[in-house]
């Protein structure tokens, strides 16, 4: 049943899409068809792989930096109310720099880099994981810290054992709401600044008016995306939050 | 004070405690109270609900600061409590939270408390798939594997049936004689303090201070229905005078 919907529902997409291609003509909205022969012959050459995966290695490193400093800067501001008074004016500076006023930065100050790079992708996702975590640290439970203190747990047992799996629901929205984040803004980066990469390759396809190109990649990495969500991201939300009553 | 051959465990002298509320008022909880419990002694704190007695073993734990008074613990002492609410990690099975807290303890002896506990076949359940009187047999579990010298239990058989109540007397019995923990019980239950302290403190009505303090004489052991009765006389009459 479920799955007939979701079916149902991409059978309408492609519906459309193929109507809308014969409306406005190929040149601009090429057929489901054409698209796809152009995801293959690009898969035969072995550039989609490469582009794709030379974009996902962004994506990931650009990620982790962000999860991990986000994670530890959001937990310090939830629970020490000095460093929060102090980082707070920056974060809110972070949060309203656009993504393409960080981008451009980091590229003059540092060069066409892909240190450059990485660093602008992370800056742009940084203060809103900060942000999310910094309230699940506010929500951490005082009682279940009296408990882990009194039974003198070890600094490492409290944040694996009592700590970590209360913020994991924040974490997990941090994760979701970053990776489609990220991977848009990896794009913009390699577009502006990188010599690989599907963000390059959609540039190159830009400056040629080719719509089939932009599509072909574009496509492929979305379906790469969902891959992840469907085949890592659920199964940890769903391994995180197993001892939750499932409602009948 | 204490027993003969106990050296102290822990030296008591609060003098005052309040609580700053919402409102800004302070809200007096604990006016004089002193004691010292000697090694192994067994105390059951008797006293009205809202009295202050779960804020007395706070301070006593360490994890409420601000009171005038001071609290004397052995160096390094462990102390271990068993929380009014279960306190379990919700995300963690029965087991771990056990384990977590009691690393030391080997399987023979978790197999063992379990057992009595009535644990066993929820060891590999998650809380929030517990009872509450399981959660509390579990705050139990992992109180008693601690293996503390300082135990405080706060009010820990409440919505328990008579013959595990019965079980668990047994048990801490068992765990006082066997390694001996120093035990600070709070109870609303005359009959459970009787039998199971050393000495009874019965604390009047917020701001608590000590009304009587009653010594049991051949604690832990069977006693008939009138020296039961003599004993709960003399507590109501010490209530009915503080
Ligand atoms: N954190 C707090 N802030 C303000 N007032 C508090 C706080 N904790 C407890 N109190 C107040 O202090 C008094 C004593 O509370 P406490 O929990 O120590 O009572 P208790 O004797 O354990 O009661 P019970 O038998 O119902 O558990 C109560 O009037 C309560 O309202
Ligand atoms: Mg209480």
């Amino acid at each position: 049943m479920n799955l007939a919907l979701r079916l149902g529902s991409v059978a309408f997409l492609l519906a459309v899409w193929l109507a809308g291609s014969q409306l406005v003509g190929p040149q601009l909205l090429p057929s489901p068809q054409t698209v796809a022969v152009a995801i293959v012959h690009e898969a035969r050459s072995g550039a989609l792989a490469f582009n794709l995966g030379v974009t996902l290695l962004r994506v990931a490193a650009a990620f982790t930096i962000a999860m991990v400093f986000g994670t530890v800067i959001g937990l310090a501001m939830g629970r020490i109310s000095v460093i929060d008074r102090l980082a707070d004016p920056w974060l809110v500076i972070l949060l309203n720099l656009p993504a393409l006023v960080i981008i451009v930065l980091a590229y003059v100050w540092a060069g066409l880099t892909e240190v450059a790079a990485l660093v602008a992708v992370a800056l742009n996702k940084l203060p809103i994981t900060i942000v999310t975590v910094r309230e699940g640290a506010r929500a951490l439970d005082p009682s279940l810290d009296e408990m882990a203190s009194v039974f003198r747990m070890s600094a490492w047992t409290r944040l694996r054992h009592v700590t970590m799996p209360q913020l994991a629901p924040y974490l997990a929205a941090a994760i979701r709401s970053g990776l489609s984040l990220v991977w848009k803004i990896v794009l913009i980066v390699e577009l502006l600044g990188r010599p690989n990469g599907v963000g390059f390759e959609i540039g190159v396809a830009f400056q040629l008016f080719d719509v089939t190109r932009i599509l072909a990649y574009a496509l492929s990495f979305v379906i790469v995306m969902l891959a992840i969500e469907t085949f890592l991201v659920q199964p940890f939300e769903r391994h995180v939050s197993r001892w939750r009553i499932k409602p009948a | 004070m204490s027993p003969a051959g106990g050296s102290s465990r822990l030296d008591l002298h609060i003098k005052h405690k309040s609580y700053r509320v919402a409102s800004g008022a302070r809200l007096h909880v604990l006016g004089e109270i002193s004691f010292s419990l000697g090694n192994g002694e067994v105390a059951a704190v008797v006293g009205p609900s809202g009295c202050g007695k779960t804020t007395l073993l706070r301070i006593i734990m360490g994890l409420d600061q601000d009171f005038d008074g001071s609290v004397v613990l052995p160096a390094h002492g462990r102390l271990g409590i068993v929380f009014q609410e279960p306190r379990l990690l919700p995300w963690r099975t029965v087991e771990e939270n056990v384990r977590l807290a009691a690393p030391q303890a080997g399987e023979a002896t978790l197999s063992a408390l379990f057992a009595t506990l009535g644990l066993s076949a929820h060891r590999r359940h998650y809380p929030g798939e517990l009872s509450l009187g399981l959660a509390r047999r579990v705050s139990l579990a992992r109180a008693f594997a601690f293996e503390p010298e300082l135990l405080a239990l706060d009010e820990p058989f409440v919505s328990l049936d008579a013959a595990l109540v019965e079980r668990l007397r047994a048990e801490l019995i068992e765990l006082v004689t066997h390694r001996p923990t120093t035990t600070l019980l709070v109870t609303h239950s005359l009959d459970e303090a009787v039998g199971l302290a050393d000495r009874i403190f019965l604390l009047s009505p917020s701001p608590a201070r000590v009304i009587a303090e009653i010594p049991i004489e051949r604690p832990r052991s069977p006693r008939s229905a009138a020296e039961l009765a003599v004993i709960r006389e003399k507590l109501r009459a010490a209530a009915a005078n503080g």
